[in-house]
């Protein structure tokens, strides 16, 4: 933070700020509309819930946090790192293969990993059948448990922190790395004392949406059977029709990641982490040899291999044993709405996050700016269904209240005009995944020096210069990264788009949704695969686009 | 700058699409769907409708307790004709809720059962779907079990899969069993069913069957139209799982065999009520209840009308005639029952 920044007063909020702020609050109501049910009084299944099934949701959830977020941690650092700093085997190829995983949705992952690995599945069948061993004396550990949906989760959650990991790496100024190397800091050292330590803000934007995705699943866990949390909260919605309990459950873990992410921030402290550099390549690239090459190669390979290919192989095969209808016109169609949707929202998502980030750093002290902005972002931690409901809620109440006035001053009624529209469902989206490209777009942001934006403005340019001319050029990645995160999760989206959607509008996920729930899991390999195909276009383009944008600094 | 103009464009389709679906609402012969049945059969079933009577069938298919909360948070202005679900607790819960209207129709009042079916005319049950008892034929003599009330039987002890206590049919099962025994003694039948689980409960009905068949347990409690489906599939693996296994109409020596329905009950805002009311008869018509049982194995509600072989062969049963309602009105406390008794 910069001296101006700092001695600037909060009223000074400009045109811009207000803006923003105004609409960080918009994409707060949703949240707000949840938390609002604190006050209204619940049928009392809590005194039920928690004597009986919670404890051991808590349990479990807290035990998916931890061991998700260190596999997912790991995998994605250590990847990231791998090809960023080192030459070795297939290097390139992992540079943009790593981030595939992220076109699987869980559940997608959740029917391929049980339905080739359970009790009567086809692998367990097979040993069977070799050995000749009788079905009681012999079995494989459960997939079905908690340790199952951990490594599902890892696998499928950490190109997220893969992602904006590797995009601090890439930033990571030579300066620091080239430092450490000539105080005869290398390899491990380097990684573990200076590189992590300096891209935390990335790593922890990482694995918080990666926390925040395993806290709000329910369709994975549910069909792993392993209760966690937000099992809780449908429990008390479905089970107990008690939509009030379950809201307040919702903001229980609201405010769980609310302490979670403010402890961290604490924690961090006053130190910074800005790139003091100007220079921006990540310099020369080590050539592995040998054993070591390999073993890079070999730790890369592995959450590709479980994380991406396994999954597609066994949903190839899944969709060749049936007759599944495919039919090149339906599917035309859910293409293109699924794009269409995955398209606007995450060109809105990039581009709001970016107002709001950039409008929190030119305020800084403007706390209701930064409240308004972060809680606008926190829509990721809550379940699906949950949140299409807090949209609902101020829709339908704006709708009515048109249609009132409309009705009363001029004798016609407009209906439903957002309520069941597309405008609706994007705002789901929004108010959704913000949090997603907030986060990438936040973590890219740490990086740029303060000091720069002092110059630009004692320079004499304008805020919209300095966001144009000195931030988006420095953020690309970043920004490109937030895009393409944001388009493959609207792509996977369920919950709302099932509840919000217009008449007759099925996206690829819902039609995969309805095989897997009809325990067509074979005829939802198709649209399945359809995902991941086109949840892989953007993956290659845009990691072709970030590659190309590193070479091009380079030059 | 570049950002600002694709926002622009992106805004503008957004408002395109919104206008286009505007348009296409204008149009008078329609009926507004709002549904939790999601089968791809049913295409069939709302074309052959279209073509009967000229009305177009405009669907949202989500869960059951979702679009309650749609309809009830689009109030006076929603574009909902029909709620329609597969469960009667579901259906207890849109009654609750007081959206549905209350209707008369001497066809549906003929040809639906009454347990089937609200009183007042606010719900009706199109089809239904059974709740087996599906057996190891290796494992299991299928004469040492008649009832669900045996399962609690020690004999069972370490051979029963049932998946997990938040489904709805499992909740149905047992909100019949609070009513004709009482939360306490379905509390100690549920407690013995606990003990005698093969496994933690886990994966659908049709993951029940299958591993009945591959002997991880000798009992399971599966839906009727999934051992139908497995029934007429042409795939080996499916075959196998057939032969392998056989199954039990529970209680038909007593009150019959448990049965959920999918049913469907007109929104009192419905804007095209008429229409409505049209869809429902034509979903009791002769045509249509055939759909139910060939395109997704379901049993008609109106009888003599069962041609589907699978379900032909599977054999008649008594169901159990207590109304349907009460699995909505003891749901909450049969899921209590099932929390106390550790069934996950």
């Amino acid at each position: 933070m910069s001296k101006s920044d700092k001695t600037r007063s909060p009223s000074e909020l400009g045109f811009s700020g207000w803006g923003v702020f105004a609409l960080s609050l918009i994409f707060s109501i949703p949240l707000l509309a949840v938390v609002f049910h604190l006050f209204l009084p619940s049928t009392g299944q809590w005194e039920h819930l928690s004597t009986t099934v919670l404890p051991n949701y808590i349990f479990n959830s807290l035990y998916l946090m931890v061991s998700v977020g260190i596999g997912a941690l790991v995998l994605g650092t250590l990847s990231a790192w791998l090809v960023v700093m080192y030459r070795f085997p297939g290097a390139s190829f992992f540079s943009w293969a790593l981030i595939l995983p992220l076109a699987i949705p869980a559940y997608v992952m959740a029917y391929a990993t049980t339905d080739f690995l359970q009790f009567s599945g086809p692998l367990q069948s097979f040993i069977r059948d070799v050995f000749d061993l009788s079905p009681r004396e012999w079995r494989l550990p459960n997939i079905r448990s908690l340790g199952g949906v951990a490594i599902v989760f890892s696998l499928v959650l950490y190109p997220y922190v893969y992602l904006i990991a590797r995009a601090a790496f890439l930033k990571q100024s030579t300066g620091i790395i080239e430092a450490a190397r000539t105080l005869g800091c290398g390899g491990r050292r380097l990684f573990l004392r200076v590189a992590v330590p300096a891209a935390r803000p990335a790593l922890v934007a990482g694995v918080a949406l990666v926390l925040m995705e395993t806290l709000a699943d329910f369709g994975a866990v549910s069909f792993f059977g392993v209760p966690t949390f937000t099992t809780g909260i449908y429990r008390a919605w479905f089970s107990f029709g008690d939509k009030v309990a379950a809201a307040q459950l919702a903001t229980m873990l609201l405010g769980f990641v609310v302490l979670l992410l403010a402890m961290e921030r604490i924690s961090r402290g006053k130190s910074s982490y800005e790139n003091k550099s100007t220079r921006q390549d990540s310099g020369e690239k080590i050539t592995l040899t040998g054993l070591k090459a390999w073993g890079a190669s070999l730790f890369c390979a592995v959450p590709l291999g479980f994380g991406f290919l396994l999954p597609v192989i066994v949903l190839i095969s899944m969709a060749l044993r049936v007759d599944a209808g495919f039919s090149i016109s339906r599917y035309f169609d859910l293409i293109i709405n699924t794009v269409t949707l995955g398209g606007i929202t995450a060109l809105l998502a990039a581009f709001l996050g970016l107002m709001v980030v950039f409008a929190i750093r030119m305020h800084p002290l403007h706390k209701p700016l930064a409240i308004a902005g972060r809680m606008s972002g926190l829509g990721y931690a809550i379940p699906g269904s949950i949140i299409a409901v807090g949209v609902l809620i101020p829709f339908a109440w704006f709708d009515n209240q048109l249609d009132g006035f409309f009705r009363s001053t001029f004798g016609i009624s407009t209906g439903l005009v957002l309520t069941g529209s597309i405008v609706a469902l994007v705002f789901a989206y929004l108010v959704r995944f913000l949090s997603v490209s907030m986060q990438t777009i936040e973590a890219g942001f740490a990086q740029v020096n303060p000091s720069l934006d002092s110059a630009a403005r004692s320079l004499g340019a304008s805020k919209n210069r300095l966001l144009k001319d000195v931030h988006f050029p420095l953020l690309k990645v970043s920004l490109l990264t937030a895009f393409l995160m944001v388009f493959v999760d609207v792509m996977k989206e369920l919950p709302a788009t099932l509840i919000m959607r217009p008449f007759n509008f099925d996206t690829l996920a819902v039609v995969a949704h309805n095989f897997a729930s009809d325990e067509r899991l074979a005829e939802a390999a198709v649209p399945a695969l359809t995902i991941v195909v086109v949840g892989m276009l953007p993956v290659l383009l845009l990691s072709r686009m970030i590659v190309g944008s590193a070479k091009i600094k380079k030059a | 700058m570049f950002f600002g103009k694709l926002l622009s464009a992106s805004l503008a389709i957004v408002m395109a699409l919104q206008v286009s679906a505007v348009v296409a609402q204008d149009e008078a012969q329609v009926v507004n769907l709002y549904t939790s049945r999601h089968y791809q059969t049913d295409e069939a079933l709302y074309s052959n409708f279209t073509e009967l009577t000229g009305i177009t069938v405009n669907r949202i298919e989500a869960g059951g307790d979702a679009l309650i909360e749609r309809i009830k948070n689009e109030g006076i202005n929603s574009p909902a004709d029909i709620y329609m679900s597969v469960d009667a607790g579901t259906m207890w819960r849109a009654q609750q809720a007081g959206f549905l209207a209350p209707s008369s129709s001497e066809i549906l009042e003929s040809r639906i059962p009454q347990n089937l079916r609200h009183p007042d005319g606010n719900w009706y049950g199109f089809s239904t779907r059974a709740r087996l008892i599906i057996y190891n034929k290796e494992l299991i003599n299928p004469e040492d079990i008649t009832s669900y009330e045996d399962l609690a039987n020690p004999k069972w002890h370490g051979l029963i899969c049932i998946r997990s206590s938040s489904n709805m049919y499992n909740l149905s099962l047992l909100a019949s069993l609070i009513e004709h025994h009482g939360a306490a003694e379905a509390e100690a039948w549920a407690k013995g069913v606990v003990h005698h689980f093969a496994r933690d409960p886990q994966g659908g009905d049709t993951d029940q069957i299958r591993a009945v068949a591959s002997g991880e347990c000798g009992l399971a409690v599966a839906n009727s139209y999934y051992y139908a489906r497995l029934m007429r599939s042409n795939m080996d693996g499916d075959k196998a799982v057939v032969a392998a296994t056989g199954i039990i109409f529970p209680n038909q020596d007593g009150r019959g065999t448990h049965v959920n329905i999918s049913g469907a009950g007109i929104v009192n805002s419905a804007p095209h009520p008429e229409n409505a009311m049209k869809f429902l008869e034509y979903l009791a018509s002769d045509s249509a209840q055939k759909y139910f049982a060939e395109g997704n194995n379901e049993y008609p509600v109106v009888e003599g009308l069962l041609e589907n072989e699978a379900l032909l062969e599977m054999g008649e049963f008594n169901m159990d005639t207590v109304n349907v309602s009460v699995f909505g009105r003891n749901q909450a406390e049969a899921q209590r029952v099932f929390d106390r008794a550790g069934w996950k």
